[in-house]
């Protein structure tokens, strides 16, 4: 388009100017962007769960055990086909800021419930053997250099921390889609010997019919309700979806901060605008007196306005998807892994260029309407 | 019928609730081909009269009529196009867009039109050469002197081949010799190529260029 230069050249004559207005929106886009894909993603996490599977955990809160005992009579319960159950290890391996999911779980029951590990059946023997084997996502293996058959000594935030972990690595599972790639696992045997006072941590049932989830929820949480170890059971999907909201109510904060960003983004462009019209009047003027019409002038400026601010919701658009996919943040590994939608992306880079139009809307209206012969008076 | 024809033209200005008249009553014509100039003590209203024949301000009554178009009636929209088609204007500030190089001030009448760009390309080249300065094309008007930079306002004002152009004081912040030059630049566009010129000036050896003299002071235009 013939008048792209004429944009070009205007967008680039104050070059600090125009560098700091598409950064202050970039930092704005990347603020919604990436607080909206944690709500995208924490959307998402609220549909990983199976609602063939349910989650018996203690009333009062996931880090608070149950007894060994109830086992057996869960398993009773009518529609429920297997129960196993899993404990939460909080492993660190040398730096506890590199955080991975480890769990310590019946491994008899556990991986027959979970099918969403693909393990090869003779790793899966050499780790159901071995006491201290563990049992690795291929993320985890890549993160930390790790190999089959080495190993590797852990600590736990949770039990003993001062006391060394070793396990030998016997298996490596590759997840389905929307399963983590980053988990830990190993015998409840081992935890239960290393430390005397261990419970499982929840348990896991697999359904007969997922239309059963609500008459077995209460079954069992009445049976238990005025037993020292009060029970909560729900689906696993339910049970995720509350991991989820515990990290807040995102989507209030978003709807704020995203009010908050438009207006900012809105005010430094306008702010821009403004200056760069006012600056350039007289030139407005000359471009009159040579045919450009009103109506060409408008488009001109609000053009202007757009690109910056869609240079600037490009720039933080991609800064967050580079950031997020970068880091590759998984919640606990209880999430799918973070992830800023192409529908986020088009959203945060069509928000910036409609306050762009939006912006520029005034000073577009003043090129407009800039009276020539007044104009050219007052810088002659 | 002459090309411009202005009747009963005046304009008063009104500052707060005082009325400031131009002029009143002013009638002229102007033939095809006529390099007319303008002169007068300043503050006379030369500008204000150029500007209301360029269709940029309003008479307060009277007509202006160009190759029978009566530019006093037209829209501000019909007016950016007939501008486009018919005017060429040179002030006395050059008035290029900096960033622009001087091929590309030269170029920007152009863009209203459906030329292509290489038909653009050719009618620029070509209004370069007759202001002299093919080989500045690329350079930014803060790379030429004064008098180029006129230079290329002309060729800026000549590039779409306009009816009538319009030059207010185009020599004011010149030094002589290149004041000269640029008047004989336009007596070549008038008389080689046929262009109808309106030139105000100050200066008496400017006016001399001229084919006619005309005097406007205290609102009364003498021929
Ligand atoms: N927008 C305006 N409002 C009020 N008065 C105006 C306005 N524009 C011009 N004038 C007045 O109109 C008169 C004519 O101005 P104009 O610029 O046409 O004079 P000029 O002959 O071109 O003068 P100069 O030789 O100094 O350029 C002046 O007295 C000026 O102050
Ligand atoms: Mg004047």
């Amino acid at each position: 388009m013939k008048y792209a230069r004429l944009i070009w050249v205007n967008l680039t004559r104050n070059k600090r100017r125009t560098i700091l207005t598409a950064l202050s929106v970039a930092a704005a886009l990347f603020l919604f962007v990436a607080l909206r894909s944690v709500n995208t993603t924490l959307d998402d996490a609220r549909q990983v769960g199976s609602e063939s599977r349910m989650m018996v955990r203690n009333a009062i809160s996931v880090v608070f055990p149950l007894p060994e005992a109830y086992h057996s009579w869960i398993s009773t319960v009518p529609g429920v086909r297997r129960v196993t159950w899993g404990n939460w290890f909080h492993g660190i391996y040398q730096d506890r800021r590199d955080f991975f999911p480890s769990f310590a779980v019946d491994v008899d029951g556990y991986f027959d419930i979970y099918p969403e590990m693909v393990v090869p059946e003779d790793q899966e023997q050499a780790f159901r053997r071995e006491r201290t084997a563990a049992l690795v996502g291929t993320g985890l293996m890549e993160r930390f250099g790790w190999r089959l058959g080495q190993t590797i000594s852990l600590t736990s935030l949770i039990y003993s921390p001062d006391q060394a972990w070793p396990f030998t690595i016997r298996a490596v599972y590759t997840p389905l889609p929307g399963w983590t790639d980053e988990a830990f696992y190993f015998h409840y045997d081992y935890l239960y010997e290393m430390s005397e006072w261990t419970q499982p941590g929840w348990y896991i049932l697999e359904l007969e019919d997922p239309s059963l989830a609500a008459t077995i929820a209460a079954t069992i949480d009445e049976h238990y309700e005025n037993s020292r170890y009060a029970t909560r059971t729900e689906t696993e999907r339910a049970y995720l979806a509350g991991i989820a909201s515990m990290y807040g109510n995102v989507g209030l904060l978003i709807n704020a901060v995203g009010i908050a960003v438009f207006f900012a983004i809105l005010l430094v462009a306008a702010n821009t605008m403004m200056m760069a019209a006012r600056e350039r009047a007289s030139e407005v003027a000359v471009l009159k007196t040579l045919g450009f019409s009103d109506r060409l002038l408008f488009g001109l400026v609000l053009a202007e306005a757009a690109a910056i601010t869609a240079i600037g919701g490009l720039l933080g658009v991609v800064g967050a998807k580079l950031l997020f996919e970068g880091t590759g943040f998984q919640g606990m590994g209880l999430l799918p892994g973070f992830e800023v939608k192409l529908r986020t992306a088009t959203l945060g880079v069509s928000i910036a260029i409609v306050l762009g139009l939006i912006s520029g809307l005034l000073p577009a209206w003043q090129a407009a309407r800039l009276p020539v012969a007044r104009t050219l008076r007052r810088v002659a | 019928m002459a090309l411009l024809e202005i009747r009963s033209l005046s304009k008063v200005y009104q500052r707060d609730s005082q009325a400031i008249p131009v002029f009143e009553d002013i009638d002229l014509d102007i033939d095809t081909g006529e390099f007319l100039v303008l002169m007068g003590p300043s503050g006379s209203g030369k500008t204000t009269l150029l500007n209301l024949i360029a269709g940029l301000d309003e008479p307060t009554t009277g007509t202006i009529t160009v190759g029978g178009e009566e530019v006093t009636a037209m829209s501000r929209r019909q007016l950016a196009a007939w501008r486009s088609d018919h005017v060429g204007f040179i002030f006395q500030l050059y008035n290029l867009l900096p960033v622009l190089t001087a091929y590309q001030n030269v170029e920007l009448p152009l863009l209203l039109t459906h030329l292509s760009k290489k038909e653009r390309r050719e009618h620029v080249m070509t209004a370069l050469e007759v202001v002299g300065l093919s080989d500045r094309a690329d350079h930014f008007p803060r790379q030429l002197s004064g008098g180029q930079e006129q230079r290329v306002a002309i060729g800026r004002a000549i590039v779409s081949d306009p009816t009538l152009i319009l030059a207010d004081e185009p020599t004011g912040d010149l030094d002589a010799k290149s004041a000269d030059e640029i008047l004989t630049l336009m007596q070549r566009l008038n008389r080689e190529f046929s262009k109808t010129i309106l030139l105000v000036t100050h200066d008496q050896r400017a006016a001399e260029r001229g084919e006619a003299i005309m005097h406007l002071d205290k609102g009364v235009l003498t021929r």
